[in-house]
């Protein structure tokens, strides 16, 4: 089965090598990675830098987005779950959509954890950039839809939380409908004649 | 309590249950039904004339049965809003010999028998879940009396009778003759830390605490009283709590540690005997005792089974709601737009409670406060004109965010509001009518290319979920867990997107093992969108088994995202699975599957 995806040739993707002071160019051979992928088809642009995630490593990254008119870009570092928004941002400030950004953890995933196998890792690495690129030659721009919010909120329950919670929100200026299955609010802090630790009445 | 009677932006609606909600965040629309009062709220004014005439009486539910009230009722004098309400379940009513002795008495008229229920319907924007927590039954811990033995009392019910407000106006006294007990005894964790099947198996949080409450309100009020606590261990974690269990000492109260085995009655003077192994001296002991409080533990009330349906909300196996995220998110509920307060999640104190319900409000008013909110472009997109409207899709979805009706015609439609992005749904479309937007087959697929274009036999295809089982591997990493480096990981927002497609075609690549991983059952952050990673799994097995392919070169695992260690063993396994897969195995998976092989444009 042949799929057309409809995918436009010609992606320009960058790719930038993280040494991560040295948490990664420890075990990775960081130039080794930058050179492989360069030789990876649709890759028009690769760098290493220090830090990548600091304010210099992210100006060259937009200057060269800019510079080498770069379409995607692929930052082999750290976890996404750490750093995808900061290059997300850094992307969007460069004119690229933020969701051309696609990055490769080749420090959680790789250096950290596989540190007396430098040459296995630099393998790794090289495959995780290459899977990282694969993937981002696909990736297509996103606008984020945004959907309206009523300004009123339902309150399902009319104990000390139920009480407290309407109050905050109808003090803010929000419509509050605080609906209760018994005849009164109150719930069970009601029941109680002093409460610790202060021992005061609760209502 | 009066506040909110009193602000002009809240709308109390009591006697109500939600029926229904649908919509998702920013805009849910919502089915509200009252039952009738019978009492006009506006008129009302709690001058009690129709109580005093009122002929029935009942037992009265918010003094614990301690008391009785008239069909025509106020709980408590404090209630809001103040304003009578009819029982009609226990009412004479008019039918068939006329009472209506209330309606006569009723200066203002504000009393009708015809009172009908209303069904209301509103749109709100965000919601909030209070529904509280309930006291554990006694009874069924048959070795205290509870229910048997006259002088031996819950904590709830002694609340009330030390409530300045309560049947006994505040004054001490035990059931059988209603004198001033010498002597009272507390047993903890009655119905808490039980597993057994009688109680609950947490902590109830309150007890401790509680119990430390009345037993320096007695020491206060009566300090001739000897009071004796039989205890587990003391919870008083809390700011302040330990100054007052101190406190409470000091005033003479005697902590004994160990939980009575046994309570008996002495027939003739009521009194109670426990038999308790003291746990500090490993002697069995007898104390005596005129009256014993058994300080039950707090449960979820049964009623919040319609609303987490009709919420699409989640549970813990301790039956109260999940959270979003128990550290980071702990009063979102993973249905955006809908957020807990107070005991709805776990119990709570009123301190935790207020605390909780602030966060919530904080949370929801986050959301309302822009007016709008964006929605993260990795929603799914349906091609209708590829839809058959067979249904998989909406059953698939965890947030009931799609729409479909074969009947009516009506097809597949999805809510993008509503949509959180896992993707079950376009993994389980068998008609290629779903994609996900920034998480697309031919993205997955070409990083499986990419990965196996050289010595695939050498590499184990790992499919991970981002919010366990990626984040799993990446606490490996900070925790330096080392394992094999023939692993590489996918990263999917849910193992529920993970296409029957993709693991066919990562075979037909030549791979000698995929892993399939997820959050656990209960973590899952798509609510349960990983049961049908699980059921997909299995298909899979089985068809391998069928042809010929050895089921064990797919792997399903659940690891969360505190499992490094978990995850770094997975990895250990996967490679001692991976060197059993001989190269004949190997080709046998492509020719086998080379029919499932999807081709990529690109060239990677």
């Amino acid at each position: 089965m042949t799929q057309d995806f409809g995918l436009k040739h010609g992606e320009r993707v960058g790719v930038f090598v993280c040494e991560c002071g040295m948490n990664i160019s420890d075990t990775v051979d960081v130039k080794a990675v930058a050179e492989y992928s360069l030789g990876i088809p649709g890759v028009v642009h690769s760098s290493v830098n220090k830090y990548t995630c600091a304010e210099p490593g992210q100006q060259e990254i937009r200057d060269i987005i800019r510079e080498k008119k770069l379409d995607r870009i692929v930052v082999a570092a750290c976890t996404p779950r750490m750093h995808e928004p900061t290059f997300k941002a850094c992307a969007k400030e460069a004119g690229l959509n933020p969701y051309l950004v696609e990055m490769a953890n080749i420090r959680e995933h790789c250096s950290w954890v596989h540190t007396d196998e430098k040459e296995a890792a630099t393998d790794k690495a090289n495959d995780l950039v290459r899977m990282a690129v694969a993937r981002a030659r696909y990736l297509k721009a996103q606008d984020e839809t945004e959907s309206k919010v009523i300004k009123k909120t339902l309150v399902i329950g009319g104990g000390v939380a139920g009480i407290q919670a309407s109050l905050d929100l109808a003090d803010a200026g929000i419509e509050v409908v605080l609906v209760e299955k018994s005849s009164t609010i109150g719930g069970m802090m009601a029941q109680l004649g002093k409460t610790f630790p202060t021992m005061d009445c609760p209502t | 309590m009066a506040d909110v009677s009193r602000h002009p932006r809240i709308e109390l609606l009591t006697l109500a249950k939600v029926e229904d909600v649908s919509g998702s965040v920013g805009n849910f629309k919502v089915k509200v039904r009252q039952k009738p009062r019978y009492v006009d709220l506006k008129e009302c004014t709690a001058c009690g004339d129709c109580v005093a005439v009122c002929p029935v009486l009942v037992p009265n539910e918010f003094e614990m049965g301690l008391t009785t009230r008239r069909a025509i009722h106020q709980l408590f004098p404090q209630a809001v809003p103040a304003a009578f309400s009819i029982d009609m379940e226990n009412c004479l009513g008019t039918n068939p010999i006329a009472c209506g002795k209330c309606a006569e008495v009723c200066d203002k008229n504000c009393i009708s028998y015809d009172d009908q229920e209303r069904n209301l319907e509103f749109e709100v924007g965000t919601i909030i879940v209070a529904t509280g927590q309930e006291v554990m039954d006694a009874t069924p811990f048959e070795e205290y009396g509870y229910g048997k033995y006259e002088n031996v009392l819950s904590s709830i019910e002694f609340e009330r009778i030390i409530s300045p407000l309560g049947p006994t106006l505040g004054h001490l006294f035990r059931p059988s003759d209603r004198a001033l007990p010498k002597s009272v005894s507390f047993v903890q964790c009655v119905g808490s830390r039980c597993n057994d099947g009688r109680g609950r198996s947490y902590c109830s949080n309150i007890c401790c605490m509680n119990t430390i409450k009345a037993a320096l309100l007695i020491k206060d009020h009566w300090p001739e009283t000897e009071v004796k606590v039989f205890y587990i261990d003391i919870r008083a974690f809390g700011k302040g709590f330990e100054d007052m269990y101190n406190r409470s000492k000091a005033s003479g109260t005697l902590y004994i540690r160990g939980i009575p085995g046994e309570i008996m009655e002495n027939p003739e003077t009521k009194n109670l005997v426990l038999s308790v192994e003291n746990g500090d001296t490993g002697q069995l002991e007898e104390h005596e005792s005129e009256m014993v409080i058994l300080s039950v533990g707090m449960e979820a009330p049964a009623d919040m089974r319609d609303l987490q349906t009709t919420l699409n909300l989640q549970k813990t196996p301790d039956d109260f709601y999940l959270e979003a995220h128990p550290k980071l998110q702990p009063v979102d509920a993973a249905t955006k737009g809908v957020f807990f307060a107070g005991c709805a999640e776990a119990p709570k104190d009123v301190k935790d409670s207020v605390t909780q319900a602030g966060a919530a409000a904080a949370r929801a008013l986050g959301l309302m406060a822009l007016g709008h909110v964006k929605i993260p472009a990795i929603t799914s997109v349906i091609d209708q004109d590829n839809c058959n409207m067979c249904g998989t899709c909406a059953k698939a979805c965890p947030y009931g965010a799609i729409t479909v009706d074969k009947k009516t015609g009506i097809l597949a439609t999805v809510a993008e509001a509503a949509c959180a992005g896992c993707g079950t749904c376009g993994a389980e479309c068998t008609r290629g009518a779903i994609e996900m937007k920034h998480f697309t087959d031919e993205q997955s697929i070409s990083q499986v290319d990419a990965m196996l274009a050289e010595k695939a036999q050498d590499k184990i295809v790992v499919f991970a979920c981002n919010w366990c089982s990626y984040a799993g591997g990446d606490f490996a990493g900070v925790s330096r867990l080392q394992y094999p480096p023939t692993m590489r990981l996918i990263r999917t927002m849910c193992s529920g997107r993970v296409d029957k497609k993709w693991i066919l075609h990562a075979f037909a690549k030549g791979a000698p093992v995929v892993l399939v991983s997820g959050c656990h059952y209960v973590d899952c952050h798509y609510i349960d969108a990983n049961r049908w990673t699980q059921k997909r799994v299995e298909r899979l097995w089985d068809l391998m088994e069928k042809k010929g392919i050895r089921p064990e070169r797919l792997q399903l695992e659940w690891i969360s995202s505190a499992q490094a260690s978990r995850f770094q063993e997975t990895m250990v396994a996967m490679e001692k699975i991976r060197q059993t897969v001989t190269a004949e195995e190997i080709e046998e998976g492509r020719k086998v599957f080379a029919k499932n092989l999807l081709e990529v444009e690109i060239h990677v």
